[in-house]
């Protein structure tokens, strides 16, 4: 096997050719990163460093917690910043890490973030632990990739993380080595996320705008420095970086769409009462809009149905601070039930296995009309997923069902993947958004099959 | 030593007993098969007054109120009505005073005649109790007719019966059963009563409304799952999720603050939660934290049981039979060779397992719906350590069987939940705990090769790998390497076929438990047989129906069930694109039945089943509603099997859980199914367990029929029918 | 306390209001007609009327029932589309092991409720979230069709 050369040359004009590429959009994003909104930019204003502000402090715990210990205090934050959805595998200890995170170049694992010192963070000293949440480097200075929201938790106080940290380093110590990874080049070149940083990380601590109100500023630390809810929301650029242009106006997240939750009164939340999304983030529920499922699902299991109802009122009113954008693909939910016979509401020349399955599988909890007659968050009636004429979730959710971890735990769907074909699925899928949304989809067995890929 | 071929005309009864002769004759030795139809009725609960109890099977107390003391236990089946239409034919007692009672556990008295065991299984319930019942019902009969004769001071030759009385005709005398009874108490029965002749049948072979029905329709009869013994509480449990795995450790602080909750229960290799209602229970369960250790199983997926089994199958295997000289007639001739692998499956009986047990420092009581009443008792006497006489059992009607209820298991673990719990508890299993911790059908490999000449086989060749749940159930009945099961109906194959050889290759899948699934050995060999029939007609460019008939002429009986199911399927007429007839036969639980199904095949894959027909010859039919229900449902049960079931394996656990992942078949996808019964004189054979059978096999060669793809794995492959994958 | 309306009768049971009514039914008020299968709303068997309507109990809570009226096969022969429904079972020998035709007679009575004379789309629509696993399919839509005709 000496003679390498046809793929040595081969491997040199990819490797030449890559080079050329990259140099070519580092420049242009060079452009862009210096040039792009941070994510509070829309909101104008005069910024001032959170010492100077006089107001009541928009960061730190909720008053209920003041008088907490420093424990409790990063228990609470460490669930506002839902550490626990990436730094925890199916199944697995909490915050063990091991979570695969499937992307077009690779696998990627998250991290064991208890205090073990061998595979853990127990050796990480605060200013380790700060380099991490703010700048995205670990304790070896190997850079981290963003899919660690440090562009988000850099607005992070340094007391907050302390009290994160120290939270973490309350929990038993796991021993628990992260998979390899398995990056492709050039994105298993860690150094490369140096570059990275340097063009999107703002490394900036919160400072809270003077002319808004005290909840609002709440709310936008919660917003921006723990929940980070652009890193779904907004849509990214070629690099992987937020698209603050398009702040919340909704992206496709392994696999599942993150809706618009601009102020858009059609296709984002600018529709709902403001009860309605309190509802919806506190419990992942609200009546007429639907349940949350799949990763939102999982954010309010692990991280928003522990925040206090005056912080989910301080995110709610900063949310509904973003202007509108129309995303031009959803419709307005379709807001009446579908008709109680079978026989009306759908065609009956379209596909007949997706109403088949519906009959077999679907219609006991979620009934012909979609309103559930079991459990209000099975009500398909106003919800947006179904009023998507992608599917995407609605697909996602048959593939694998709801797995709530929520107080109410009748509230999952079971996963329907294994047992139904790619065409009975994509049928089904069709057949749901026509019966209970404003447009139909055409999802193909293709399509599915590729979703499955991503799971 | 087998039922070949050529004596399938044998009456049923005999071939079955033939066909298991040396279990039986090896039982038999050991003194368990001991038919005792003259021992006096002592384990049952006594009638206040006394009455006239002939034999363990029948009762009549002074009312005429005959008690039909039931061996087997109804599970769907109909099997209430049919023994008691075969005893009350013979005792010409009037239908609408029988009444039934569930058999106490007791082998001597109301073991299986073939199994030795107090069993309901293997589709033999009316063939093995058949003569035995006639007999002890005609010497019951004999009875009351002698004490009517003494009564009246008349020859017994002059009095018959009828509808529950004697009568004496030459002075149109008659007197009720009832009114017998004090006198026939007195009297022997003979040894060997005169049986009715056939044709004398009244009761027999007309299509009687089942005893068991009218309760089942307004939600009063109790299944083992609604027993209320005053005090119970309620419990379910969880084990390890990976076979073999045992309990670390458990932190039970959330589910104990719960209301309703009662107890926490860990023991060796499961958990228990106890509480007011299974809702708390549930709920309390879903609230543990339970670390398990998973032991050396956790690595094992479904690629290593299916590596394992088909490096077995490459060994030779024990011969369980041979015809003339397969081996030689091998190497000549046209050759075809294929393997056919089956899945694992889970019974998913409708009622989920469940048991309920009481047990106190000098007793214990259990109630279970149980096909092995007896084998229940004795494992609550083992868990217990108490002696067999201080456990009572109520064997209750049974939700759903196909030969989950032959194993003990949620009797094991339920006595042991029960000896921490003071009072009565119900254990219930979740849908989840009863997919993820079934004892499975079996993985299995079928290696066939056969040559052909001028239309006919020359040679055949079938090596069966797999599990054998026989040598573990009845351990017995493993003799030389043979499992009887696992070689049924192909040992025996009814064509007529000059050099044969049939192996059987015990290999147990890692891990994971099997057992009996209804159809047992006969639903894995026949899908392989009369798949490979199909391929072997094929290559030799006959019709599938007339390549078979020409191999039948010493098979009358199954030669006229396939001709009259070929007429009634229309077989031959022509069909739409994508559309095919398939045909299966098979003789099993000494049945004979042809099934066609025809199938659709579209371009995505997808298959949807038209039409099944089914002709059957089962001998002498006692209830032929039930022989056609019994069918009809099999033929669904099967089809389910074939077209969805799956239970996989990953990481050491069952990768189903529920309904939404081992999916069943539904009314929506139902085909239009029609069964024709022929008439026979013969002795009855067995039919629960026939149409599981009959479909797989029948709808992949339909599917080959509508598409000239041949699958040899179940369940049917879609993405092989779409051509995304290579067949 | 919850108070629930019972085949017409008011019963007082001492549970949750996020219990669901399945377990109330059968484990506090001994109504066992009704069965356990799945307790996800994918087999049926545990079918009950609510306002006439036919709802799965294993994940209806007793807390949203409220003043409307539960009927359970216990209850259902009452009403006389119910009993037809029972006879045509009977007549036809519908049942087999049983276990799920409790569930199957809910459905069905529900379905000739609202259409007194189903055609098979409607049976399909109505009764394909019940599964028997014995196999009653064939006969459960030719008894369907019987009682629609008496
Ligand atoms: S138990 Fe409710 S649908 Fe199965
Ligand atoms: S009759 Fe047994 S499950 Fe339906």
């Amino acid at each position: 096997m000496n003679d390498s050369s046809p793929t040595g040359r081969a491997g040199r004009y990819t490797l030449i050719g890559i080079v050329a590429i990259l140099a070519v959009v580092l420049i242009g994003l060079l452009w862009m990163g210096v040039l792009a909104p941070h994510p509070m930019d829309f909101a104008g204003g005069t910024r001032v460093a959170l010492t100077e502000y006089h107001a009541q402090d928009p960061t730190g715990v909720p008053a209920e917690l003041k008088s907490a210990s420093l424990i409790e205090q990063g228990e609470y934050l460490a669930r506002a910043a839902d550490c626990a959805a990436c730094h925890t595998a199916d199944g697995g200890v909490p915050f063990a890490g091991g979570r695969a995170f499937v992307l077009p170049f690779g696998t990627l694992y998250s991290t064991n973030i208890t205090p073990d010192k061998e595979t853990g963070i127990g050796n990480y000293s605060d200013a380790n632990f700060l380099e991490a949440v703010h700048k995205g480097i670990g304790r070896d200075h190997t850079r981290l990739y963003p899919a660690m929201p440090f562009a988000s938790y850099t607005y992070m106080t340094t007391a907050d993380a302390a009290a994160i940290k120290a939270y973490l380093f309350s929990l038993a110590p796991v021993h628990a080595p992260a998979p390899q990874n398995t990056l492709s080049f050039p994105f298993n070149q860690r150094s490369l996320m140096g570059v990275w940083a340097l063009l999107f990380n703002p490394d900036k601590r919160f400072e809270p705008r003077t002319e808004r109100d005290p909840q609002w500023n709440r709310g936008a630390y919660l917003v921006e420095a723990m929940a980070h809810c652009g890193e779904c929301h907004t849509p990214r650029n070629l690099m992987q970086a937020l698209n603050n242009r398009e702040k919340f106006a909704g992206a496709v997240q392994a696999g599942w769409r993150a809706y618009n939750i601009t102020s858009d009164p059609k296709s984002g939340i600018g529709a709902w009462s403001e009860a309605a999304l309190a509802q919806y983030l506190a419990t992942g529920h609200a009546d007429g809009r639907g349940a949350a499922t799949g990763p939102m699902g999982e954010a309010v299991d692990n991280s928003l149905q522990y925040m206090t109802q005056t912080d989910i009122a301080a995110m709610v009113t900063y949310v509904r601070s973003v202007s509108g954008i129309a995303s031009s693909d959803l419709p307005e939910p379709k807001a009446s039930p579908a008709p109680a016979s079978h026989a009306e509401g759908v065609a009956a020349n379209s596909d007949p296995r997706g109403k088949a399955v519906y009959a077999g599988a679907c219609a006991s909890c979620h009934d012909w009309t979609g309103v559930s007659p079991v459990i209000p968050s099975a009500t398909l009636t106003g919800v947006r997923s179904v009023n998507d004429p992608t599917a995407t979730n609605v697909v996602q959710v048959i593939l694998s069902g709801s797995h709530r971890q929520a107080a109410d735990t009748r509230a999952t769907m079971p996963a329907f993947g294994s047992a139904y074909s790619d065409e009975e699925i994509a049928s089904l899928a069709n057949y749901v958004t026509a019966r209970f949304g404003a447009q139909p989809s055409a999802v193909s067995a293709q399509n599915i099959a590729a979703l499955r890929a991503q799971n | 030593m087998y039922v070949s071929a050529s004596q399938e005309a044998t009456p049923t009864l005999a071939a079955a007993l033939t066909r298991r002769g040396f279990l039986q004759a090896g039982l038999a030795a050991g003194g368990a098969l001991v038919v005792g139809f003259q021992l006096p009725l002592a384990q049952s609960a006594q009638p206040e007054k006394p009455g006239f109890a002939p034999n363990a099977f029948i009762r009549i107390d002074v009312h005429g109120k005959v008690t039909l003391i039931m061996p087997q236990v109804e599970m769907g089946q109909g099997i209430y009505t049919a023994i008691a239409m075969i005893l009350a034919e013979e005792l010409d007692a009037d239908f609408s005073q029988v009444a039934l009672e569930a058999a106490p556990p007791n082998d001597k008295l109301y073991g299986n005649p073939i199994f030795g065991i107090q069993v309901t299984g293997n589709s033999n319930s009316v063939r093995s109790f058949w003569l035995p019942l006639r007999k002890a019902a005609a010497g019951a009969r004999a009875v009351l007719v002698q004490a009517a004769a003494q009564q009246w001071k008349v020859e017994p030759d002059g009095i018959r019966t009828e509808n529950g009385q004697a009568i004496y005709d030459a002075d149109a005398r008659r007197i009720d059963y009832g009114a017998l009874v004090d006198r026939a108490r007195e009297l022997t029965p003979p040894k060997d009563p005169q049986l009715k002749d056939v044709k004398d049948f009244k009761l027999i072979g007309n299509p009687l409304k089942r005893m068991d029905t009218p309760d089942k329709v307004n939600g009063k009869t109790v299944y083992g799952i609604d027993v209320m013994p005053p005090g119970v509480k309620f419990a379910t449990l969880a084990a390890c999720p990976v076979f073999g795995g045992t309990v670390e450790r458990v932190d039970d602080a959330k589910a104990r603050a719960l209301p309703g909750v009662r107890q926490v229960i860990v023991l060796k290799d499961f958990v228990a939660v106890v509480g007011d209602h299974m809702w708390a229970a549930k709920q309390g369960l879903a609230a543990l934290n339970i670390t398990w250790n998973e032991g050396s199983n956790s690595a094992i997926s479904s690629d290593d049981v299916w590596k394992k089994l088909r490096a077995a199958s490459d060994k030779e295997g024990a011969v369980a039979n041979s015809v003339g000289d397969a081996a030689k007639a091998l190497t000549q001739g046209d050759k075809l060779e294929a393997a056919y692998e089956m899945p694992f499956l889970a019974h998913a009986t409708m009622e989920p397992m469940n048991c309920t047990v009481h047990v106190t420092p000098t007793s214990c009581e259990v109630w279970v719906g149980s096909q092995v009443l007896s084998r229940v008792q004795a494992t609550a006497a083992r868990v217990t350590g108490l002696p067999l006489d201080k456990v009572t059992t109520h064997n209750l009607l049974i939700g759903g069987g196909f030969g989950r209820r032959l194993e003990v298991d949620m009797v094991d673990s339920a006595v042991q939940i029960a000896q921490q719990v003071d009072g009565p508890v119900k254990v219930v299993w979740t849908r989840e705990e009863d997919i993820q911790h079934d004892l499975y059908r079996p993985v299995y490999r079928d290696a066939l090769s056969a040559t052909v000449a001028n239309g006919r086989i020359v040679a055949w060749k079938h090596r069966i790998t797999g599990s054998s749940v026989i040598a573990r159930w009845l351990p017995p009945a493993f003799q030389k390497g043979i499992d009887i099961d696992a070689i049924d109906s192909a040992a025996d194959i009814p064509y007529d076929i000059p050099n044969l050889r049939v192996e059987y290759v015990r290999a147990e899948p890692p891990a994971v438990p099997t057992g009996f699934w209804r159809g047992v050995g006969p639903n894995n060999n026949v899908f392989a047989i009369e798949s490979f029939m199909d391929e072997l007609a094929k290559k030799s460019n006959k019709d599938p129906v007339n390549f078979r008939r020409d191999m039948l002429d010493k098979s009358p009986r199954l030669k006229a069930a396939l001709e009259l199911a070929a007429v009634k399927a229309g077989w031959g007429n022509p069909l739409p694109a994508r559309t095919g007839r398939g045909i299966a036969l098979q003789v099993a639980f000494g049945s004979f039945i042809a099934t066609v199904a025809e199938a659709e095949v579209d371009a995505s894959g997808e298959v949807r089943v038209h039409r099944l027909v089914s002709a059957v010859d089962t001998g002498i039919v006692v209830n032929p509603d039930t022989v056609v229900a019994q069918l009809q449902g099999g033929l669904i049960f099967g089809l389910t099997a074939a077209l969805y079931g799956k239970i996989t394996i990953a990481k050491g656990r069952v990768q189903q859980s529920n309904f939404n992942d081992y999916r069943m078949l539904r009314i929506n996808e139902t085909p239009q199914i029609e069964v024709h019964l022929i008439k026979s004189g013969e002795a009855p054979g067995g039919i629960g367990e026939t149409g599981a059978t009959a479909a797989p096999p029948a709808l992949g060669n339909a599917i080959f029929a509508a598409t000239g793809i041949r699958l040899r794995r179940l369940p049917i492959d879609r993405d092989v029918l779409s051509g995304k994958k290579p067949s | 306390m919850v108070s629930l309306q019972i085949n017409g009768e008011v019963r007082t049971v001492d549970a949750p209001p996020d219990m669901p009514l399945l377990w109330v039914l059968r484990d506090i008020l001994g109504l066992t007609g009704t069965k356990f299968g799945c307790g996800i709303a994918q087999c049926g068997a545990c079918t009950v009327h609510v306002n006439g309507a036919p709802v799965r109990s294993c994940l209806l809570p007793i807390g949203s029932v409220g003043d409307r009226a539960v009927t359970t096969i216990e209850g259902i022969g009452a009403s006389a589309v119910g009993a037809r429904v029972q006879k045509a079972w009977l007549d036809l020998e519908v049942v087999q092991c049983g276990y799920c035709q409790s569930g199957q007679i809910m459905s069905a009575t529900a379905l000739l409720n609202s259409t007194a004379h189903p055609e098979d789309s409607d049976i399909d629509a109505a009764m394909a979230g019940n599964i028997c696993r014995c196999g009653t399919y064939v006969r459960i839509r030719a008894a369907i069709k019987h009682a629609a005709q008496t």
